[in-house]
């Protein structure tokens, strides 16, 4: 019997996929959440709008807050911890939760990631481009997503992280063994993975999108653009409806082809998150990573 | 003959591949009136709390259900293996309930309990096992066969036309027990 393969690491995410995943604080937050839809529950201390607005150095949340979350659910949790923390990492391994997000919405530690090949437990990490992703596929992450501007509520930069990876993997289709070897020299990455992105013409593993996603629409989007699942963070709990916000996500993004469920889901939602200006921003939480 | 994935959520881009090695030209299932003609369908692996919502508000589920009672065979791999049984136990989730067994949610534990191994199934022989936050069949009823069992426990059973099984076939290269599910559906 063998435990903690890669196999089953991405497997999960598999599992996962057309799904919602969604930002919570607390438990009564995760019950929302699942009895929404939700295929997972990312546990948090504050969404990513509420660590922008209080600045200061965000960190892995308290593990009493993660068990509280893991408790309320069945559905797989997961946590975050800062870039190349691999001492939170592991605090989280031994915590049991599903999924480790090395997160740029929390303050990063190291200027090189956590070798995530080292870890039982499935890691999940943002990319903006084709060789982002693949460095951390190379590290060991069994999940990508786009990284989009956490706690903007805007869905513009999410969009260019996942037209930027389209893009890169169509250009690949051209490419010469010389052009592809200096690709991967240019990535820092080895060969046979930016051949394998070329031959199955996505990325290698489950890819989501986060960053930036507040309606039902935004999901549909994101979905009709390639991905293959949903994060949203501050989108639902800062909404003025959050069950029925996120009831209408986990819709439109099962049914992102069919604009008639998407209208009907969306319909007297209130106000969704009110959202930031990418201009208007201070800190770019997207520029965090390696 | 036509053979269906429930493509609402989860692995269900994996089956209609695999069902594809098997010559079987699946359809993706989203809506009631995708189920017209269909000898044959799988619900995939993937969170059944979602699947299960997803299929009420969609009436996917009663429609199913009539279609299972004129003929159509169904095949549950986890999520789906959940989604088919009578009684789940402390859950009171959205379910079809056509498979008389009682069944426990991610029973062998959380995601670093996962596991992969080898399994010897009836009929088909050695076999790899993907287990991810899988549930245990605890009790089964009248007339449902087991196929295959792990530590006493069944991880592959049968009820005429209903196929349910605890681990991802659709995840390996191997597609016998797809092909174990095609014939059922062949002579139902």
């Amino acid at each position: 019997m063998q435990k903690g393969t890669f196999l089953l690491k991405k497997g999960l995410a598999e599992m996962l996929k057309n799904g919602v995943i969604m930002d919570v604080v607390n438990a009564e937050q995760a019950r929302i959440a699942e009895k929404a839809g939700a295929v997972a529950v990312m546990a948090l201390e504050r969404v990513p709008a509420d660590i922008r607005k209080m600045g200061g150095v965000a960190r892995m949340a308290d593990p009493l807050k993660i068990k509280e979350i893991m408790e309320a659910v069945t559905i797989p949790v997961m946590a975050k911890c800062r870039i190349g923390h691999f001492a939170e990492a592991r605090v989280l391994e031994s915590l049991g939760v599903d999924y480790i997000d090395e997160s740029e919405v929390l303050t990063p530690a190291d200027e090189r990631h956590v070798d995530k090949n080292d870890f039982k437990i499935p890691f999940v990490c943002g990319a903006r481009n084709l060789g982002e992703a693949l460095r951390r596929i190379n590290e060991g992450a069994a999940m990508i997503r786009t990284k989009g501007e956490a706690g903007t509520g805007n869905i513009i930069e999410a969009v260019r992280h996942i037209r930027c990876i389209n893009e890169e993997i169509e250009n690949l289709q051209k490419m010469d063994q010389k052009q592809l070897d200096m690709k991967a020299q240019e990535y820092k990455i080895p060969l046979d993975l930016l051949i394998a992105a070329k031959k199955l013409k996505r990325l290698p593993v489950v890819n989501f999108a986060a960053g930036g996603i507040a309606t039902p629409a935004d999901a549909a989007l994101m979905m009709l653009l390639g991905c293959d699942g949903i994060f949203v963070g501050s989108g639902i709990f800062k909404s003025q409806a959050p069950f029925e916000t996120a009831k209408a996500v986990v819709q439109a993004t099962t049914h992102f082809d069919n604009p008639q469920i998407i209208a009907r889901a969306s319909a007297g939602l209130g106000e969704a998150m009110k959202g930031l200006d990418i201009k208007e921003l201070e800190i770019k939480l997207q520029e965090r990573g390696y | 003959m036509k053979i269906g994935v429930l493509a609402l959520q989860g692995s269900f881009k994996e089956h209609i591949e695999m069902l594809g090695k098997c010559s079987v030209d699946a359809v993706s299932v989203k809506r009631p009136e995708d189920l017209k003609d269909m000898n044959g369908l799988i619900i995939p692996g993937g969170e059944s709390t979602a699947i299960g919502n997803l299929m009420q508000l969609s009436h996917l589920d009663m429609e199913i259900i009539k279609r299972n009672r004129h003929g159509m065979a169904i095949y549950g791999t986890c999520a789906g293996a959940i989604i088919l049984s009578k009684s789940i136990v402390e859950s009171q989730q959205p379910r079809l309930g056509l498979l008389d067994i009682s069944i426990k949610r991610n029973d062998y534990g959380r995601q670093a309990d996962s596991f992969e191994t080898e399994l010897d199934i009836e009929k088909i022989g050695k076999f790899k096992g993907i287990f991810i936050r899988a549930p245990v069949i605890e009790k089964m009823n009248n007339g449902v066969q087991i196929l295959s069992e792990l530590n006493s426990k069944p991880i592959l059973v049968q009820k005429n036309n209903i196929l349910a099984s605890t681990f991802h076939p659709e995840l390996t290269d191997d597609k016998r027990v797809h092909e174990y599910f095609v014939d059922i559906v062949k002579n139902s």
